[in-house]
């Protein structure tokens, strides 16, 4: 590693990339203040104004925004956890457990990460109209409770951090595998499960191309169908648009204010070793 | 009593326990022990299985099933009746000039996307490589874009893009340009969009970029400037072919990313539906692909066109395979 010191203008280039950043999201919280008529006229606003609470109330009840983050909570949620504890029992067996077939099936897993998800969409969306599940929330959960990736940052983690004769003294005082598991080798992951559940939680709560298939504005929507809806018409009022956008952001910026340095060292990590 | 502590204390060696504990444990002793060779047999396909079930039945399923119903004509309104048209729905994507439209956008948008994006990327991650102050800040907030929804920042960028009043138009109307059609102009449409991926992917790249940077030798730097090259020309003749793996990797994510562009055009056109414009100029093949399924409700149509998006992506593929192995090559 290298570490020349900065210039003055590296931080000033630095700046405007922090400028541009983050602009356009102070921008939707200028515009999500304004009114729709005052959004109409040029020049176009630059700070805020009066009308954020009336909008806000107004995207949170007609639009639906309400229900869309509750929704979202419990969607991003189950699915980051369930891809947690699966990810963490995958990964513990391929990086610590000897069975037959090991590297075949991790080579499979590795392999499904290159199918793009919009391949299975048509037969999908057949299958939870034969359950009757469009427009309830397992429509959404259930398809992203697995992740190949999660399996392969958790392997990666694991077989760098657990030592092998941390397991084997485990197993010489007669663990079973399940012990092991829960005494072991999630201590021993805790801080790599963090990171991966947080990268799940927000991809969960931005997924978007599925869930806009699969369920509705007015049904059980989550935070992007309800966007998609503002989007496309469902109330023409701009600054009303504006602040559903700001509810739907505002709770992963939440979350990146208080774990951003984990998550960036978590996208940094996965990319070396990725 | 006997029996808890024995089950409790399976850890100690059977020779140092009292012999009546031993012979009374002798049963449950044998049990014990097949009950942990079966244990050690088969949890590690019950710790995978979760995995491979799921997959089996939201992925591979799915997608298989994609093949045949391409072969059917579907409809929305009833996916139960299934009526075989052979290769008619491939075939007639050939002729259909939407198609190669969304196609030809799909290339485009991907260009104007992809290659900037990248560029930029490094160039940021070179600047985040420096020692900072505030170094953690720089990252969290250039990171923050990824935050941001598809949903979102487009219908922020439907606004800054505004024809009439939006923000672009207002500062190059300052700078002396004439108002430019964001939505309706067919490159400046794709431009509009481009810039919404950009935004949202730039700084995600940078951070996978900076990881690499930091693992390159320092030594190749130190060789580097006793030869008297330039900081410049460093990262040109170092930084670069060091990161060759890494920025392939980034080209090949990205160049998948921009097959399956979606919400953006979709929400960039407002209320017009799925069309991508009202000519459909920045209609790209993720988006048909959904216009033909949910809009026109002809799921054996949206299959073939998936069909084909993966046959891109797997050109795509192994091209990346071929520049790959004429990189090692060298």
């Amino acid at each position: 590693m290298r570490a020349l010191r900065a210039g003055r203008l590296t931080y000033v280039v630095l700046g405007l990339f922090t400028l541009g950043s983050l602009f356009p999201l102070l921008w939707t919280a200028v515009a999500a203040s304004r009114s729709n008529t005052r959004l109409a006229q040029t020049p176009p606003p630059f700070w805020f104004g009066g009308n954020l609470g009336r909008n806000l109330s107004v995207a949170w009840t007609d639009a639906n925004m309400g229900t869309a983050l509750l929704n979202t909570a419990v969607v991003a949620g189950t699915v980051a956890a369930g891809t947690v504890v699966f990810s963490t029992l995958a990964g513990f067996a391929f990086a610590r457990l000897r069975f037959r077939g090991r590297r075949l099936l991790l080579m499979l897993v590795i392999g499904t990460m290159l199918v793009p998800p919009q391949l299975s969409v048509v037969p999908l969306y057949m299958m939870i109209a034969e359950l009757s599940w469009t427009d309830r929330l397992q429509a959404v959960v259930l398809p992203a409770l697995v992740s190949a990736f999660g399996v392969f940052f958790m392997r990666q983690y694991l077989a760098q951090a657990l030592p092998a004769e941390l397991v084997e003294a485990a197993r010489v005082d007669g663990a079973s595998s399940l012990r092991v598991v829960w005494h072991v080798v999630f201590p021993v992951a805790r801080p790599a499960m963090a990171v991966l559940g947080m990268l799940t939680f927000v991809m969960a709560w931005n997924d978007f191309f599925w869930p806009v298939i699969a369920l509705t504005q007015n049904g059980s929507p989550t935070v992007q169908v309800a966007l998609t809806g503002l989007g496309r018409g469902y109330i023409p009022d701009q600054s009303v648009i504006m602040a559903g956008a700001l509810l739907g952001t505002l709770p992963l910026l939440l979350v990146f204010v208080l774990f951003g340095r984990q998550i960036v060292g978590g996208i940094m990590q996965g990319a070396v070793k990725g | 009593m006997a029996e808890t502590s024995l089950t409790d204390e399976s850890a100690a060696p059977a020779a140092v326990l009292p012999a009546r504990a031993v012979r009374a444990g002798d049963r449950a002793g044998a049990w014990r022990s097949r009950r942990y060779r079966w244990d050690l047999r088969w949890s590690p396909y019950a710790f995978v299985a979760p995995f491979f079930l799921f997959f089996a039945a939201f992925g591979l399923f799915p997608l298989l099933y994609t093949g045949w119903a391409a072969l059917h004509q579907v409809e929305l309104t009833d996916p139960d009746t299934m009526r075989w048209v052979g290769a008619r729905n491939f075939t007639r994507l050939l002729s259909d000039e939407f198609f190669w439209n969304a196609l030809r956008n799909t290339v485009t948008i991907g260009l104007l996307s992809t290659v900037p994006q990248l560029l930029i990327a490094l160039g940021l991650a070179h600047l985040l490589n420096y020692r900072l102050r505030g170094s953690a800040f720089f990252r969290v907030a250039v990171l923050t874009p990824y935050a941001t929804s598809v949903a979102a920042a487009t219908l922020v960028f439907v606004l800054l893009f505004g024809r009439d009043h939006g923000m672009v138009n207002w500062v190059l109307g300052l700078a002396g340009f004439d108002a430019v059609d964001w939505q309706n102009g067919t490159f400046a449409s794709q431009l509009a969009v481009s810039t919404i991926v950009i935004w949202r992917w730039t700084g995600y790249n940078a951070l996978i970029y900076l990881a690499a940077m930091q693992a390159v030798p320092h030594e190749l730097y130190e060789s580097a400037e006793l030869d008297g090259a330039s900081r410049f020309r460093q990262f040109l003749h170092v930084t670069v072919p060091s990161l060759r793996p890494t920025i392939l990797f980034t080209c090949v994510v990205s160049t998948i990313g921009a097959t399956q562009l979606f919400g953006e055009p979709l929400l960039f056109n407002g209320g017009a539906g799925a069309t991508g414009g009202s000519d459909h100029q920045f209609q790209t093949l993720g988006l048909y692909l959904y216009e033909q399924g949910w809009v026109n409700l002809h799921l054996g149509r949206a299959s073939a066109i998936a069909w084909a998006m993966f046959l891109i992506l797997v050109l795509v593929g192994g091209l990346a395979r071929l520049l790959r192995g004429r990189g090692e090559g060298r």
